[in-house]
């Protein structure tokens, strides 16, 4: 019941809101207080949850139409119950970095911002293969509106662009789901067997890497991470990204034991260059928010290589990894935000600068998730990259140096995007009446900095609760 | 004296009540004063569609079998019953969505009458048991879409698309009969069953007539290339009248096609499986890539019919028993997306005075906060998005295809589906992304006029739309009985 209630909460929110005579003010309140109730209902499944089991929990399931055996099963794992977790959290910061910008037509904002909640906590949570695919097109339905509308001057390309590539690789999806389910005979996730179907893993993998990212399908990255509001590439970077990595681990890996195999080498290539080629990128990048958006594609690139470690060190690795960046992604990307209102530009590195002087709690926040994001020793991204290479030096030495290299442009690329924001002479876009972080801004950073504090307190929370602590524990879950 | 037939009034009742309505409405067209003329009219059609619709839902619950009626003339099955309970309905909202149209008032009774009547033909063209009843249903509900298209004659173009529809109708009439006569000529048979049991299944004469019957029949589906006649009678039409020939006709003719395919020609089908396959990708591609260039939002919707005829035809190539659910279950959400999209039209169409294109469509949806979300839920149902039932009709298309073997079908349909997310996104990007400077406040003097009853048939289609993709079960089920009662 919780988890259907998880996705039923924002859903239902979505519609009152889009009813609810109030003005946009309160439309924000009300926003933010069912984003709230929801981390709450999140947490209560969290203390609810029996960590040492591997099995599905908090299940239900009723039949949808039976001729072809779909579902409407939903339940959660261990490492689905962090997916779900990261999401609510970071949905309800880039609510209410909504609500504290007062964004216009504010009853289709928040409402279309729950729905999108609802949605992706769906994908997360879906054991049943059609129901995977309803809430992972669902996605789009939201994102798309919210690009087009509160995007900034470019957006129609962007939209476009955007729903191309997406559009493409989710038939690509639906195909095999169809051809997949009915091999099977049924759709429910928990009771299909395996297929050694190349094709049908390449229509699964493709669809993935093109929500990921992964290296030859980004094209769609620059134009609409940089044309979205602010909020909702913090959204599509730190959530919408990671159902594209949490479908190659609940679906392509389990389900396809020896195309994986065939195509280990393949995927641990992809991965490769994504990272070394986003962190390059990043590294040139000259805005911002180009340096957050391709050290996401860098970042989807090492989860990937944990991912096809096949064995549970990697596994466990890419899971952290996957709830870091997106705590990591999002406050970023509303950081990113946040100087751009200030300043008034898009986030150019020319144009900014010295914002360190005077404005101590950015220039707090932008270092400490910057430091964390360039792995650290001691931070949670540096627990999760260090679990991931680990793993992949199972595969090969050469693998880990190419994760460890990616760690070394990390550090590259932030601490100058660190450094030409907060130090550095005073940008011609800086004004001395730019504001340091206000109260509300900080109420949306820190619970976010915090929780990336406390995971790097203790990674093992996640890590270690993912799979199963036997060796071949991440494929406790495959069927 | 001549030995009369029996005759099952019940099983007609679908039919009979339409054409009742129709009667009633030509009197009423002569005896209301000119005040009272429109609302009696539009409540008598109304009636008469409800009448039919409840109707047909009773012989739907009363013939578990399926048996002949009249000499073998016509069928009286769950499948021609379940087709009229959707023919019904969609007819019904074609009603709500016709009351505000404006209309001379002198033809405004006239208009209903041949909607009824333009009903009862395509109620009586799905119970067709024979060559001779299925001619004669074509022509009966043709002609009358023939004269409801040229109706307003103060409309550019309505009657020059009611004349290209005559002429191409004309030929596929004409088509359907000759092939029609060389079944008969070759078999000596008229009754579907009984073609199917004379043999003569490799002659090349009756295997010329099925192609023959299959291209007539392609002609009021709108599937490709046969489709000549639908943008521009799509565009030309008064806009509730396109609403109903897009959902209605396409109804009487998938169904009327997959029933003749099944019942008269089973012993042919390696040919028309292919033969239809080819007619659905064709479809598919045609319709969808000429969709792409279109400005007026009729014209882009009726090549999105033709697409859509393709997708339907892939679940009769098909020709399995989830095929036959495919069709039925797809012919639902379809019927209701297709008529609200065109009232949502004839609604925009109104305020402006001027045809619907994507540039005027601009600031729809802030301005008409319903119609918006209506007109954005239907264009995502048509691409197959979740949350309408298009997705799952889509699904079940797929499913059926695959179950066959006909994987091909599948690439074909993804891919078709892949070009269409340009203009149906296009469309909800001309409501919602222009800039506020574009939007225009449609009407010169004041708000536009409030029509409750387009409000309400648009609202009847949006639940449709969306109630199909919750209830599945159930409607699958009601699906699942009415393909029994057809061989194969």
């Amino acid at each position: 019941m919780l988890t259907t209630a998880l996705i039923v909460i924002p859903v239902a929110g979505a519609l009152l809101i889009a009813i609810t005579p109030l003005s946009s003010y309160w439309l924000g309140s009300l926003a933010t207080l069912i984003s709230l109730v929801e981390i709450g209902v999140w947490i209560t499944a969290a203390a609810r949850f029996d960590f040492s089991s591997s099995s599905l929990q908090m299940d239900q399931r009723a039949s949808w139409f039976s001729d072809l055996q779909v579902s409407w099963h939903v339940g959660q794992y261990r490492f689905t119950l962090w997916f779900v977790g990261m999401t609510v959290v970071a949905m309800a910061a880039c609510t209410i970095y909504g609500w504290w910008v007062g964004r216009e037509r504010a009853r289709a904002y928040f409402a279309l911002m729950l729905l999108l909640t609802g949605a992706i906590v769906g994908v997360f949570v879906a054991q049943d293969l059609l129901l995977f695919y309803a809430f992972f097109e669902a996605m789009l339905i939201p994102l798309y509106v919210l690009i087009g509308v509160w995007g900034g001057s470019d957006r129609m390309r962007a939209t476009i662009t955007f729903v191309v590539y997406t559009v493409v690789g989710s038939l690509l999806m639906l195909a095999a789901i169809v051809v997949f389910g009915l091999q099977q005979g049924t759709f429910d996730m928990t009771r299909m067997g395996t297929s050694s179907s190349q094709w049908l893993f390449l229509g699964f993998v493709v669809a993935f890497a093109i929500k990921s990212p992964l290296f030859p399908l980004h094209g769609w990255l620059p134009v609409t991470y940089r044309e979205s509001p602010a909020e909702v590439s913090a959204v599509l970077s730190g959530i919408v990204g990671k159902v594209g990595l949490y479908g190659l681990l609940r679906i392509a890996i389990p389900f396809f034991p020896q195309p994986v195999h065939d195509w280990r080498i393949v995927m641990l290539i992809v991965g490769s260059v994504s990272l070394v080629y986003g962190s390059l990128l990043a590294f040139r990048a000259p805005d911002f928010r180009g340096v957050v958006m391709y050290s996401s594609l860098a970042q989807s690139g090492l989860i990937v290589l944990g991912l096809f470690a096949s064995n549970s060190l990697g596994f466990d690795g890419a899971v952290l990894q996957i709830v870091n960046h997106a705590l990591i992604s999002t406050s970023l990307f509303l950081l990113a935000g946040m100087l751009e209102r200030r300043t008034g530009t898009r986030g150019e590195l020319s144009l900014l600068g010295g914002m360190a002087r005077g404005r101590p709690a950015l220039a707090t926040m932008i270092m400490i998730v910057g430091i964390i994001s360039l792995a650290v020793p001691l931070s949670t991204s540096f627990a999760g990259e260090f679990l991931i290479l680990a793993g992949v030096f199972q595969q090969g030495w050469l693998w880990a140096v190419i994760g460890a290299a990616g760690m070394v442009l990390a550090a590259m690329y932030m601490l100058r995007a660190i450094s030409a924001v907060l130090h550095q002479d005073v940008g011609p876009a800086v004004s001395e009446h730019a504001l340091d972080l206000r109260v509300g801004e900080l109420a949306i950073v820190v619970p976010l900095v915090l929780c990336l504090i406390g995971l790097s307190a203790w990674p093992n929370l996640v890590s270690g609760r993912a799979s199963a602590p036997t060796s071949s524990g991440w494929t406790q879950y495959a069927p | 004296m001549i030995a009369k037939p029996h005759i099952d009034w019940f099983a007609l009742a679908p039919s009979l009540a339409l054409l009742g309505a129709a009667g009633l409405l030509l009197m009423v067209a002569v005896f209301v004063p000119r005040r009272g003329r429109k609302a009696t009219s539009a409540f008598v059609a109304f009636g008469g569609f409800v009448a039919s619709g409840i109707w047909a839902a009773f012989l739907d619950d009363r013939s578990p079998n399926a048996t002949a009626l009249v000499h073998d003339a016509m069928w009286r099955d769950r499948w021609g019953a379940l087709a009229q309970v959707i023919l019904a309905g969609s007819g019904a909202v074609a009603v709500l969505l016709s009351y505000g149209e404006r209309m001379r008032d002198e033809h405004v009774a006239e208009y209903y009458a041949l909607l009824t009547a333009a009903g009862a033909g395509m109620a009586f063209f799905v119970q067709a048991g024979n060559l001779m009843t299925l001619f004669l249903g074509l022509e009966w509900f043709s002609i009358a879409l023939y004269v409801l298209t040229a109706i307003d004659i103060d409309l550019v173009g309505s009657l020059e698309a009611g004349l290209k529809y005559l002429i191409i109708g004309a030929v596929g009439s004409a088509t359907l009969l000759f092939g029609s006569a060389l079944v008969y000529g070759i078999t000596g048979e008229l009754s579907f069953d009984r073609i199917a049991a004379a043999g003569h299944a490799h002659d090349a004469m009756l295997v010329v007539g099925l192609a023959m019957i299959i291209v007539g029949l392609g002609f009021k589906a709108s599937a490709a290339p046969f489709h000549m006649w639908t943008p521009d009678a799509y565009q030309g039409a008064p806009t509730p009248v396109t609403a109903f020939m897009s959902s209605a006709t396409k109804i009487a003719a998938l169904v009327v096609t997959y029933r003749v395919l099944v019942t008269t020609f089973p012993h042919d089908q390696h040919l028309w499986r292919i033969a239809i396959a080819v007619i659905a990708i064709v479809s598919l591609a045609w319709g969808n890539i000429a969709a792409l260039v279109q400005r007026n939002v009729k014209r882009i919707l009726a090549y999105s019919s033709v697409s859509h005829a393709g997708f339907m035809l892939i679940a009769v190539a098909a020709a399995n028993p989830l095929g036959a659910r495919a069709l039925l279950y797809y012919l639902i959400p379809y019927a209701a997306m297709s008529l609200g999209a065109f009232g949502v039209v004839a609604a925009r169409e109104r305020e402006l005075q001027r045809p619907v294109t994507l540039q005027n469509l601009a600031g729809f949806g802030w301005e008409r906060p319903f119609l918006g979300v209506a007109m954005w839920v239907f264009m995502l149902g048509m691409l197959g998005f979740p949350l309408t039932g298009g997705f799952i009709g889509k699904f079940y298309v797929f499913a059926a295809a695959y179950d066959h073997g006909y994987w091909w079908l599948i690439v074909a349909g993804v891919i078709a589906t892949m070009i269409s997310a340009y203009y149906y996104l296009g469309i909800v990007r001309a409501m919602y992304f222009r800039d506020a400077a574009e939007l225009q406040l449609a009407p010169a003097g004041g708000s536009p006029p409030f029509d409750p009853l387009l409000i309400a048939g648009v609202g009847i289609a949006l639940a449709v739309t969306v109630g199909s993709f919750f209830a599945v079960q159930p409607l699958i089920d009601v699906a699942r009985s009415a393909a029994s009662s057809l061989p194969l």
